[in-house]
């Protein structure tokens, strides 16, 4: 297992491309598409760059298929040739990270349950995607808690995750209008399926509610979840849901 | 040791450079919406670039001054008072005790930095005193000033033998805020091509190139929203998420533009039409409703280039205020 790991890390990192990101920062894109593998060396290259921070380098963002880094171009150009961009070195900087780098042993994924209250209250589009679908509220909640999701990124919010991949017999678009959403609503959106961790105006479609608080800037680490974690949902009814938020 | 709020304004917050690396929690940078100007105002005072300073918008809060303080301000310039009298912008001045600043109208601008020698006492969270005002902490409490919030100086100074019995005193140096402002258009704004930038249609680039667009009223820390034509494109590919960044300019849905700014979402997936050079985004942050905003293309060489040439501007401003403070303060 190890053995094809290693070997489809090195066919990835033949079809890599990088992109500036402005002037101050750069994206390694393996191939916009959500894909285990693909995240899985996202994310090895991440750990690795964050254990082995290049020059200039600020900040490493990964998401579902890339990886992206920031950069002080100031830093870098008082210590490279003139004719040289920020752009360019870093760029080839990491190319040369890229030809040397394995994969890191991914660690242990963080297993965690997720209590979800479905109740209409909270709710607000189950029905909906009911009617569209012609599926039962119930076998959506079913299908919703019947398997595990990966935690592909953590983005938009803080601890916002993107969860995939959701049962396509309940895949929905994106709502066209944002509405606000409270904290800690479970959200649909194509084969995706997140949590709001905080109030928020968002586009997605929402089905239940967790009394986990998914971010807390008070806590030692802020946020629930990282990626690369495996999240299940389990459904409780609304006095629990009351009881847990106490 | 303190100034006190004695009326809110709209939106007033402490920022500093912003909190970095944890955008891969979602947690965003936040930070001053105009790093240049902010630095400006710190080096006046003799403070590090980067110390908190109080970010204000128009209109804003009124302060009274419950100990003397070195102060300046600088970015947008909304006509500021001490009891009434004006004083000027980029300018570092001592305030005496009891004494009311007030800021009259905006007169250019959008975001005024206000900072105070030695820095402001402020809530530090993940390495910053930003006010992540989303997030509900940092800064002040996590939130914008209220009425009679007292925000804490970090050092008391004396200053009554310089002051005696004057209300405010201007110290004779200032910032040089035309050092390149001869050559460049307040509203143009140059930018780099997004990696979306091939799927707009020919007609659509010229017009992202060749018109100006109004800044509208939904625009804030996070973004600003443009009122363009409808932009098209030649494919409607699904973007999955990815890091955007401050500068990043999004095409929405229905054809608009959307400029992410200080307070931006740390990744997305519409599509990135181009991206403010880092030069410039001091210009875009003092933009402002109703504002135009024209954008022309440039390359990475010049994009860094000008970020360089504004990095010694600074340079040699600290340089110099550090010396000019340093000599007035002990002669």
């Amino acid at each position: 297992m190890r053995i094809f790991k290693k070997l489809f890390v090195m066919l990835l990192q033949n079809s890599y491309s990088i992109f500036p990101l402005g002037d101050s920062a750069l994206t390694i894109d393996f191939g916009n598409r959500i894909n285990e593998n693909i995240n899985e060396t996202v994310l090895g290259l991440f750990r690795a760059i964050q254990q082995k921070p290049l020059f200039g380098m600020i900040e490493t963002v990964p998401a579902y298929s890339s990886l992206s880094i920031y950069y002080d171009p100031v830093k870098l150009k008082k210590r490279i040739s003139l004719h040289e961009t920020a752009f360019d070195h870093i760029k080839k900087e990491v190319e040369n990270f890229l030809e040397t780098f394995s994969c890191p042993e991914t660690p242990a994924s963080k297993v965690v349950n997720i209590p979800v209250c479905y109740d209409e209250d909270y709710a607000t589009d189950l029905g909906r995607i009911a009617e569209i679908k012609k599926i039962d509220k119930e076998e959506i909640i079913r299908l919703h808690c019947s398997q595990t999701y990966r935690v592909y990124m953590i983005g938009f919010l803080p601890g916002f995750p993107y969860l995939g991949t959701l049962d396509e017999k309940i895949a929905m678009p994106r709502k066209s209008q944002p509405q606000m959403v409270a904290e800690g609503s479970v959200a649909i959106a194509g084969k995706q399926t997140g949590i709001y961790p905080l109030t928020s105006p968002g586009g997605w479609n929402i089905i239940g509610r967790t009394p986990l608080k998914l971010f807390d800037p008070y806590r030692e680490e802020p946020t629930l979840l990282n990626a690369g974690d495996v999240v299940e949902f389990y459904p409780i009814g609304k006095n629990e849901f009351l009881n847990l938020l106490a | 040791m303190s100034l006190r709020i004695i009326k809110a304004g709209v939106l007033d917050s402490i920022q500093d450079m912003g909190r970095n690396g944890f955008q891969h929690l979602g947690i965003n940078p936040s930070g001053v919406m105009d790093q240049f100007s902010a630095s400006i105002s710190n080096m006046l005072v003799g403070n590090d670039p980067g110390e908190a300073t109080i970010e204000l918008h128009f209109p804003a809060s009124i302060f009274l001054f419950e100990q003397p303080a070195l102060i300046a301000i600088s970015g947008a310039d909304f006509s500021a008072t001490i009891n009434g009298d004006a004083v000027p912008s980029s300018h570092p001045f001592i305030v005496n005790k009891n004494s009311l600043l007030l800021f009259q109208q905006p007169y250019r601008g959008a975001r005024a930095y206000l900072a105070i020698k030695g820095g402001i006492k402020a809530d530090e969270w993940l390495g910053s005193q930003s006010t992540h005002l989303r997030a509900m902490i940092g800064g002040y409490q996590g939130r914008s000033l209220r009425k009679n919030d007292q925000v804490l100086f970090k050092k008391n100074i004396d200053y009554s033998s310089i002051l005696g019995q004057r209300e405010f005193m201007i110290l004779p140096w200032k910032a040089d805020l035309k050092w390149n402002r001869e050559k460049e258009n307040e509203n143009e704004i140059l930018v780099l091509p997004g990696h979306e930038w091939d799927w707009l249609i020919k007609e659509s680039k010229d017009s992202f190139l060749m018109t100006s667009f109004v800044i509208t009223q939904q625009s804030d820390r996070m973004g600003y929203r443009l009122n363009n034509i409808p932009l098209h494109t030649l494919t409607n590919e699904e973007i999955v998420s990815s890091a955007v960044s401050f500068g990043t300019i999004q095409l929405l849905p229905d054809g608009r533009l959307i400029i992410l700014m200080a307070d931006h979402q740390t990744t997305g997936g519409y599509p990135r039409i181009a991206h403010i050079i880092s030069a410039h985004h001091s210009k875009a942050a003092q933009l402002k409703a109703g504002d135009k905003i024209y954008f022309r293309m440039t390359d990475q060489q010049t994009a860094e280039e000008l970020l360089m040439k504004q990095q010694q501007h600074l340079l040699q401003l600290q340089n110099a205020c550090k010396f000019r403070l340093e000599e007035f303060l002990n002669s």
